[in-house]
């Protein structure tokens, strides 16, 4: 590069080049600029908060927290939530995606109403949930009318609502993340399985659900962080003082309605510690699979 | 169709693997396919396929893309269901059964080697279905590496394998498994040309030494006459002729074989005068004494398809008589010959090889030996060139 003496301003363009840095970079400013307005300021704003008590020192709202039970439980009841919600939406999601591989009739009107739930907000799907699942709702009413239940089910105001709140909300995301993972998978691979006297059990155990694993556990990843943030749900259809007081509801009403807010903060960078914890786990043990090109050519 | 077998089964090698010096000749004595034919809907991939296959055979199922060759090799393995027909391995109806009840090896055109498996792995998974015993596995599958020598990479992922490793992989994973057949399907199409003639050799040596039996697709002419006993071409889903490479050479059936079997100049005349054994066709400024193909019967008046191979068509010698005179248009140089196409002044286009230096836009007088001119009926279209 030295031996290029002539044009010293375009040597330097093809220096900065080689090292990636050039016009199009300013393609990334705009969403550098929305992620330190929209999330570190306010991040970074809220972890400062939360050392700034009203007493107790710098880590006075954080021993609050974890010394009163109640507070405390509701990591627990956040987690009751959120791990069954993100396991029965991926667990769900592997043998749907795997059927919808191949072509049938109907098969998009399948695909349609497995994935319309995305573009319901949550409130709509708690306001259902109450309708169908309430103590007079026409679930019950069919079971009585049925004879399979004498007084009504409790699926509502309590953990079964949250949860299945969850799930509704939850799966369209799932499915269609797992759906995609499937679909990159080469089709040879089972066939070429098949002829080496694997049936469809071992097919799938050996060949598909190895190369899927990974995809699993990011899909996994996702929806549980979308489970572990629950809020609405857990207000409308759940019990919010009781067996679904989650961690969110904690935070909300430390800071909106005791104002409280270096508790509110503190009970928020708990959460994000729980949720990145789970995160490092999860990829902790994917890291330990094979993520290579799951193609025919290997 | 009647299955002319080539006299001479492939040599089996002695001592290839060793502990089993008393490895059978081949597994299978008979495999017959009885009007196999498949359909996608109102298209038929392939029309009603009769053929009989005996053990130790190597086959080779040849014609241009989209011919129902990979169709009729799914059909095999049990991929695709059959529309209609049956298959019979020694008596045993094996149409029915899925894909890893018939036991028969096959090999991928993409390889389909498993990725997150190691070489010994991918190997290794077929013995696993069937239950072998770990020990023997690891004996079996350390053979067979040896076999296709890839010892020294057992431990890889395919992805850290080269083309021509992993093509050995998906072989060495097909037959390790001892099947009563192997399906191949165009093995060698992502290759380089290099790679390509050294695999092939390999094939034909795993075929003799492991006594298989094969069937293998593909779209090359030259890799199929040069590695089957018997080929059968198709075109447009049906056969257009069964045979040995040596027959397919010498008497294409129809012009389409001629065409795919290296008959580059057709050209469709008027027959002038035939019989004992020798016809003359002209038009298009040409004239050419030449045979007719087998069972073909020609009579003055009609048209005809000549079929000429380029190393047959040559520049006329001093005195001697010509087809007719043709103006070089792109001269090739191929060490002893050049391969010159020249257009008449009619506007066909001629392929001929040339011993002596031509050069573009030289005026050409060129001759052919009456026995190498193929008469066909021209009733059959001419495969545009």
């Amino acid at each position: 590069m030295s031996t290029i003496t002539a044009a010293p301003k375009l040597a330097l363009r093809h220096r900065l080049a080689e090292r990636g840095v050039d016009r199009t970079l300013l393609l990334v400013v705009p969403g550098v600029l929305a992620l330190i307005a929209l999330f570190c300021y306010p991040f970074l704003y809220g972890l400062q908060l939360s050392f700034q008590p009203t007493k107790g020192g710098a880590l006075g709202a954080y021993r609050t927290f974890f010394s009163d039970p109640f507070q405390r439980k509701s990591i627990w009841a956040t987690f009751s939530l959120a791990i069954p919600a993100s396991l029965i939406n991926v667990g769900a999601s592997v043998p749907i995606s795997y059927r919808m591989r191949r072509d049938f009739r109907g098969k998009r009107l399948i695909l349609a109403l497995l994935v319309v739930p995305i573009s319901l907000g949550t409130v709509l799907t708690a306001e259902g949930i109450l309708e169908f699942y309430g103590p007079a709702g026409w679930f019950n009413r069919t079971l009585h009318l049925l004879g399979l239940a004498d007084s009504p089910v409790r699926l509502t105001m309590n953990y079964t609502g949250v949860l299945l709140s969850l799930i509704i909300s939850g799966f369209p995301f799932a499915y269609l993340l797992t759906h995609s993972y499937l679909s990159g998978i080469h089709p040879s691979l089972e066939k070429a399985a098949a002829t080496l006297g694997a049936d469809r059990w071992n097919r799938f155990r050996h060949i598909t659900f190895p190369l899927l694993l990974p995809g699993l556990m990011t899909t996994f990843c996702l929806t549980f962080v979308m489970a572990f943030a629950v809020f609405p749900s857990a207000l409308m259809v759940g019990d919010p003082d009781g067996s679904t007081h989650v961690i969110s509801i904690e935070a909300y009403e430390a800071a909106l309605e005791r104002f409280d807010y270096a508790a509110g903060c503190a009970d928020a960078m708990i959460m994000t510690a729980l949720m990145l914890l789970v995160i490092g786990v999860v990829a902790g043990l994917r890291s330990r699979l094979y993520r290579g090109a799951t193609g025919g050519k290997g | 169709m009647s299955p002319e077998l080539r006299d001479a089964q492939p040599v089996l090698a002695v001592g290839d693997t060793p502990g089993r010096p008393d490895r059978p000749a081949s597994q299978l004595r008979e495999l017959t396919l009885h009007g196999v034919s498949r359909a996608y809907g109102a298209h038929t991939a392939l029309h009603p396929l009769d053929l009989t296959i005996t053990g130790g055979e190597f086959i080779a199922l040849l014609g241009p893309s989209g011919c129902g060759k990979t169709t009729a090799l799914n059909c095999l393995a049990g991929l695709l269901p059959l529309t209609a027909g049956s298959i019979v391995l020694d008596g045993d109806r094996v149409d029915t059964l899925p894909p890893e009840k018939r036991g028969f090896g096959m090999v991928f055109q993409n390889y389909a080697l498993f990725p997150h498996l190691t070489v010994r792995a991918n190997v290794a998974f077929g013995l696993r279905m069937r239950g072998v015993g770990k020990a023997e596995i690891q004996r079996r599958v350390e053979d067979v590496l040896r076999l296709v020598r890839l010892s020294e990479h057992a431990g890889k992922h395919p992805g850290q394998l080269s083309g021509g490793q992993q093509q050995r992989v998906a072989i060495a994973r097909a037959i390790v498994t001892e099947p009563k057949l192997v399906l191949m399907d165009e093995p060698l199409s992502n290759l380089d040309a290099a790679l390509r003639l050294a695999m092939r050799g390999e094939i034909r040596r795993i075929h003799q030494e492991f006594g298989l039996t094969t069937v293998y697709v593909t779209h090359d002419q030259e890799e199929a006459l040069s590695l089957a006993d018997r080929l059968v071409v198709l075109r447009d889903g049906r056969v257009s002729q069964v045979g040995t490479p040596a027959e397919l050479y010498e008497h294409p059936a129809d012009p389409h074989v001629a065409a795919f079997m290296g008959y580059r100049n057709l050209l469709t005349l008027d027959v002038v005068s035939a019989g004992g054994g020798t016809a003359v066709a002209q038009g298009r400024g040409l004239r050419i004494v030449g045979t007719p193909a087998r069972a073909v019967e020609l009579a003055a008046g009609q048209r005809a398809t000549v079929a000429i191979r380029p190393e047959d068509l040559r520049p006329a010698g001093p005195g001697e008589p010509t087809v007719g005179e043709a103006v070089a248009e792109i001269v090739e140089y191929h060490g002893r010959v050049l391969h010159v196409e020249a257009r008449t002044r009619d506007g066909d286009r001629l392929y001929l090889n040339s011993g002596e230096a031509v050069h573009p836009g030289d005026v050409v007088g060129v001759a052919v030996d009456p026995d190498r001119a193929l008469f066909f009926g021209a009733d059959a279209e001419v495969v545009a060139q």
